[in-house]
């Protein structure tokens, strides 16, 4: 498996060709030179897997982890040190297939929505590096090799939403990005090295006899911090501000790393310290799934009301994450058959995800590119126009809604019965919150194809069906998303490793099913026709909440007022006064005093020779009385 | 003797206030004239009071005023030149040399 290598290799050799030589380059070049990279690295991917997972199993029905690479590269003792390598391991084999396939889709799809755009090579350099250090993250061997990717992707993605570096909105958004998720990298960082020292060594298996001797104990504080970095990179309440902003960057960029791969991150860290956390940590997974069950509530309720396309999938993509988290969140064992099916569900849910996401945003991308406005306003009627973008865009939706036998239905049913396996409560709600899901992706839907169409707005320029460069994805990925559903993924990846059949529950699965084709039926009967008069009328009736809403329950006005009034007032302003008046004063202080002294003692050169022979009598005198005493 | 002693005393502090004081620069010659002559009276008294049977007081003393003539005359030739150059001789004006 030593090709392996060529995965991470290539793409940044292509990084470093587009940025350095890009600028002498054709824009078709440029984009053919990073199309060509990763349509090899997908190809070494899934060669890969299929080597992988067709291996033989060993003695405990687990598939063997191998890690063809592991090189130490920065000791700190002579146990502890940071190593650099490659780990395939099954989930680890599951997100190379995801990541190289949604970045060969968005490679593809922006050779038609990139062009003409000033940058090009630029955006093809960035968007290599980003593929290359998503792909690092993945097959990484120790926890800190992954934070180095992890930061990695965050500038990448930092890169990418400022693309368009003119436009003061984008570069507000991709700061926001950075600074909210290394803010929250803080908290992975000391998690990290809290592990280090407790564990004994960085990587996932930790000595035994550290834990013995009291190590066990920090355990669940390190892996909470860790889930805080998590929790930044991945949108969870409150650290999901910079999502919904980060849409300023190019729509691909938003497939991509929005959607799909950079924000799965933080549910990858789970899966991937999940031993860990079933063998010490129980209660800190079970804070996990509160917070993503909160987070999709939220996210879902403020997704109603959005008018802005991408927003719209934003803050279902803050959802969707909340769904993976709650599903590994809420497992209570290592055994799939008891209490650990969620590790497999929330696996299997990031897989379809991340490719109907991605298509459901190539889609938004493709109506865009149509009608040059991301507002819901400017669309309406679209089917008659765009019927490839139509097709594949209803079946994303139908899937995202849990309708079989699309994927998202699989996937999605597997969350749910590991919720009720674990609390009623915990179900019901998370099938509620899928019933809001499939209620707000249809208003989206009805409101782009459907509806009354804008014909000022038309006459001018009439929208059109997108090039081939960028219908191919869209049908790739609906191709996918329809067959996906069957893939039996417990044989692959399941909380202890060993073979896990799907069953479907017919009970759980037939009330999400009732459920969601009750919410699209309701979505339909509001939204479908060119007049929405009970929809006016529900927004005018509870007008507070809907404006509360809009403006995503006012969390931006919360960070502005704690970071402006309280932070900078209270703590920033005084240390900034102290550091002006003491620190500073006191070296003021002390170049006054040197230049007051000199000013004295310059009297003393006054150029007149009688004040001179003055002063030498008074030393002479001086003398005499040293001499006498 | 210590009458005598006295006496060059008083001449020998009297030059030094003149120098201190006079403005004119001539006149610090003449300070400097009287500390140097009051100097000589003390060797000569030295000579006669204590040591009467040798005379290198009074030599000494002849060598000091002979000594004090030179630079006297020296003296004079920098006060010519610094009339030349300041057009006074004034020493409050003679103050170039300062910060």
């Amino acid at each position: 498996m030593e090709y392996t290598i060529f995965i991470l290799l290539l793409p940044f050799l292509s990084f470093l060709t587009l940025g350095i030589a890009g600028k002498w380059m054709t824009h078709r070049k440029a984009g053919f030179i990073g199309s060509t990279v990763l349509a090899v690295v997908t190809l070494l991917s899934y060669i890969t897997a299929w080597q992988y997972f067709s291996a033989p199993r060993l003695e405990d029905g687990t598939f063997a982890t191998l890690m063809p690479y592991n090189m130490t590269w920065l000791p700190f003792t002579e146990t502890l040190s940071i190593d650099l390598g490659i780990l395939l391991d099954p989930i680890s084999v599951m997100m190379l297939i995801v990541i190289s396939t949604v970045s060969l889709m968005v490679h593809i799809y922006s050779f038609g929505y990139m062009k003409g755009e000033r940058g090009f090579q630029r955006y093809y350099a960035f968007l290599s590096l980003f593929t290359m250090s998503m792909l690092g993250l993945v097959v990484a061997t120790n926890i800190f090799q992954m934070y180095l990717f992890w930061e990695l992707v965050g500038v990448s993605s930092y890169l990418l939403i400022g693309f368009y570096y003119t436009k003061p909105a984008a570069i507000a958004a991709s700061k926001k990005a950075f600074i909210v998720t290394r803010f929250a990298d803080l908290g992975f960082l000391i998690g990290i090295l809290i592990y280090g020292y407790y564990a004994g060594t960085y990587t996932f298996q930790p000595d035994e006899m550290s834990l013995l001797t009291g190590g066990a104990a920090m355990l669940p504080l390190a892996l909470g911090l860790m889930f805080v970095g998590g929790a930044g990179k991945s949108a969870m309440f409150p650290l999901h501000i910079w999502l919904p902003d980060a849409m300023e960057g190019p729509t691909p960029v938003s497939a991509l790393i929005h959607a799909a791969t950079m924000v799965v991150a933080g549910v990858y860290l789970v899966a991937r310290m999940f031993p860990l956390f079933i063998g010490y940590a129980p209660d800190v997974l079970h804070i996990v799934a509160y917070v993503g069950a909160f987070t999709a509530f939220y996210a879902a309720s403020v997704a109603c009301v959005q008018s802005d396309i991408k927003r719209v999938l934003a803050f279902s993509t803050i959802s969707q994450i909340g769904f993976m988290m709650v599903a590994l969140g809420v497992c209570t064992s290592a055994d799939p058959h008891h209490g650990g099916l969620g590790y497999m569900a929330g696996m299997f849910h990031l897989f379809t995800h991340a490719m109907f996401k991605a298509l459901l945003f190539l889609g938004a991308g493709s109506i865009i590119h149509a009608v040059h406005s991301n507002e819901m306003s400017a669309m309406g009627g679209l089917r008659k126009y765009m019927p490839v973008t139509h097709v594949t865009f209803l079946i994303a939706c139908l899937a995202i809604a849990g309708i079989p036998p699309f994927s998202g239905f699989f996937s999605k049913d597997e969350i749910l019965a590991a919720c009720f396996q674990f609390s009623p409560v915990m179900g019901w709600v998370m099938t509620a919150i899928a019933a809001m899901t499939a209620f707000y992706m249809f208003r989206l839907y009805y409101g782009i194809f459907w509806g009354k169409e804008n014909k000022e707005l038309h006459t001018e320029h009439t929208p059109h069906e997108s090039p081939l460069a960028m219908t191919f994805p869209l049908m790739f990925l609906a191709a996918v998303t329809v067959v996906a559903g069957f893939i039996p993924f417990g044989k692959f990846i399941s909380a202890d490793g060993t073979a896990y059949t799907i069953h479907l529950d017919w009970a759980v699965a037939g009330s999400s099913i009732a459920i969601a084709v009750a919410s699209i039926a309701i979505a339909t009967i509001l939204y479908a026709r060119s007049q929405q008069p009970v929809a006016d009328a529900l927004a005018r009736r509870f007008h507070g909440l809907w404006t509360a809403a809009y403006h995503r329950f006012y969390m931006d006005e919360v960070y502005q007022f704690v970071t402006h009034k309280i932070i900078f007032g209270c703590i920033s302003r005084p240390i900034a006064w102290f550091d002006r008046h003491v620190v500073d004063g006191f070296f003021d202080f002390l170049a006054w005093s040197a230049n007051a002294t000199s000013d004295e003692i310059r009297g003393l050169q006054s150029g007149q020779i009688q004040q001179y022979t003055y002063v030498f009598l008074l030393g002479t005198l001086a003398l005499i009385l040293l001499l006498l005493l | 003797m210590e009458y005598y002693l006295i006496v060059s005393a008083i001449m020998f502090f009297a030059g030094i206030y003149g120098f201190f004081t006079r403005h004119n620069t001539l006149a610090i010659l003449i300070s400097v004239e009287l500390i140097l002559n009051a100097t000589d009276i003390n060797f000569a008294v030295f000579n006669r009071f204590l040591f009467p049977d040798g005379l290198e007081g009074y030599f000494f003393a002849l060598f000091s005023i002979a000594i004090s003539a030179a630079e006297t005359a020296v003296a004079i030739a920098i006060m010519i030149n610094i009339y030349r150059n300041i057009r006074s001789i004034q020493v409050g004006k003679l103050n170039d040399m300062k910060w």
